[in-house]
């Protein structure tokens, strides 16, 4: 609301009619928008808590409408569901402790591999370059296909037996994307840092080491949290791929729960139960990085 | 053709690399099906999610109030749930809410298969981006244009199909192109509603043939390189729809 009214006082230094020419596009949405710099920010998607009652509202008519049409001897449908609340957040929290390790994992190695696409040395930057491209273009399913059936389901090491259970697994098959796409970001990162940076760091006698960590990384942070935070939004979406392949999350839990009842009429209320919450979890992240994308955009 | 395919064969009588896929005929044929499969749904998901952000951006600059809710609350809903969850959402729950047909061997069948729910489920996770992209592209429009446009008696769908779209088009692009390759990976979530499609179908082959390994290989590749092919379509696209001086 505030920053509306200052617009109103702009318009003499800034007027509207400027020269017919087409303003480059930056959409909240594409991962690599660093590059371009020029880029005029996306209008705050004006959401408020009053869309938040509107969610919870749409969810107790659907479920209100689905009693209607049930029978009556059952037990009714919120008493249902609230009894079973507990057992699907024990599930959601396994969801979100997967995407936890996946993300520090995927960050990790995704660093490490960020930088080695900078390298000056070319087999280091090819081969991490086609590792990235590889990695961000296979599908998340069926990477986790591949970590599920490839890996062993133990391993021997000098007669120590390292168990390996499927929901370790799927986070090894979740990270493994995580990766690719943080080596992206940090990449663009770096890109987007004009190369005058780089000049007068060498003018000044840095040793290329110094060049990275004192002089170019410190100016990406900045710049590659929101494309962090979008991507670990992105993953916690994703960690419901891994009731597909056997994981107790959620979603599996979720579909117990429908098994144990066998009320048709539950169907509508637990799924969209559980798209409120992921959209409860979501929905604040992805503001956090349309508002901290504003914040740290370069004025121009 | 033949000669080559028993290559295969001896390549597993040798080696134990057992690619049925190649030198079976019933397993080569299921998965040429299971490709097409994926080609038709991503195209159609292509389509649709297109023409949903392209409507949903022309509504999200309309004077009414309450249709630029409507449009932001929708984007915002399919942008932060899960798009497998809106999957089993779509299929099971709103598909058990609809009537059922009589199908030609008498039995009764859901009003709308599983591919129609994963066409609609994904045109809309997709088409949900779409819209923010397709907003960004038309707000780097000028105004001047626009204005110059109705001051030549277009009305503001009519500027919005010949001047403002054409232009916006261009300039999203590469934003539009990235979403869309996000879309072909995303139908391999069809799986879990056992859609035909290229991965289930490797599923049902490496569960007969126990040859898992080959077909995750395969797989993998084969999604890669279509991902790399569509990659590469798009920009030769972009390369030739490029606006002489606009960019880099």
């Amino acid at each position: 609301m505030f920053k509306r009214k200052i617009k109103k006082f702009k318009i003499p230094l800034n007027p509207k009619h400027e020269l017919a020419v087409l303003l480059s596009s930056r959409s909240s949405l594409d991962p690599a928008p660093l590059k371009d710099q020029k880029g005029r920010q996306p209008i705050l998607a004006r959401l408020r808590k009053v869309h938040l009652v509107w969610l919870i509202s749409i969810f107790s008519v659907s479920a209100f409408a689905a009693e209607v049409t049930g029978g009556v001897d059952q037990p009714s449908l919120i008493k249902t569901i609230f009894l079973w609340t507990p057992f699907l957040l024990k599930g959601f929290g396994f969801n979100l402790l997967i995407s936890f390790i996946s993300m520090a994992i995927g960050t990790l190695l995704g660093a490490v591999l960020g930088v080695f696409q900078i390298s000056l040395f070319l087999p280091v930057r090819l081969s991490s370059k086609i590792l990235t491209q590889f990695f961000r273009n296979s599908p998340w399913l069926v990477l986790l296909f591949y970590c599920m059936f490839m890996l062993p389901f133990e391993i021997t090491i000098g007669g120590f037996i390292i168990p390996f259970p499927d929901w370790i697994k799927a986070v090894i098959g979740l990270s493994l994307p995580v990766m690719a796409n943080v080596s992206e970001i940090i990449r663009g990162a770096i890109n987007s840092i004009p190369s005058g940076q780089w000049e007068s760091a060498e003018s000044l006698a840095f040793t290329r080491r110094q060049q990275i960590w004192l002089i170019i990384l410190p100016q990406c942070y900045k710049r590659m949290l929101p494309p962090w935070m979008n991507l670990y939004s992105i993953l916690t979406m994703a960690t419901v791929l891994a009731s597909i392949v056997g994981v107790e999350e959620v979603m599996s839990l979720a579909g117990q729960v429908l098994a144990a009842d066998g009320r048709p009429e539950l169907l509508v209320p637990i799924y969209s139960f559980v798209l409120a919450w992921f959209f409860i979890y979501c929905y604040p992240i992805a503001k956090l990085t349309l508002r901290l994308e504003k914040k740290y955009a370069l004025k121009t | 053709m033949e000669p080559f395919f028993e290559w295969f064969r001896l390549l597993y009588d040798e080696t134990g690399i057992n690619l049925t896929f190649i030198y079976d005929s019933y397993d080569r044929v299921r998965l040429w099906k299971g490709f097409l499969t994926t080609l038709w749904l991503s195209g159609t998901c292509l389509v649709f999610s297109v023409i949903i952000g392209i409507a949903g951006a022309w509504l999200q600059g309309s004077h009414h109030k309450w249709t630029r809710r409507i449009v932001q609350g929708y984007i915002q809903f399919f942008r932060n749930t899960p798009p497998l969850v809106q999957l089993y959402f779509f299929y099971f729950a709103l598909g058990s809410l609809m009537p059922k047909v009589q199908n030609e061997w008498g039995g009764y069948e859901p009003i709308l298969g599983n591919f129609v729910w994963a066409v609609i489920s994904l045109s809309f996770f997709a088409g949900s981006f779409n819209v923010e992209i397709f907003r960004s592209g038309v707000e780097a429009v000028p105004m001047s244009t626009v204005e110059a446009a109705e001051s030549l008696g277009y009305t503001r769908l009519k500027a919005y199909i010949y001047i403002v779209l054409p232009l916006a088009f261009r300039v999203c692009l590469p934003a539009l192109s990235n979403n869309l390759i996000n879309l072909v990976k995303t139908t391999t979530l069809a799986f879990a509603i056992a859609v035909p499609e290229m991965l289930y179908v490797s599923s049902q082959i490496w569960s007969d043939n126990v040859n898992v390994r080959e077909m995750m290989t395969f797989l993998l590749v084969a999604y890669v390189s279509i991902v790399g092919i569509l990659a590469w379509v798009i920009n030769r696209w972009e390369h030739s729809l490029k606006i002489p001086g606009y960019g880099g």
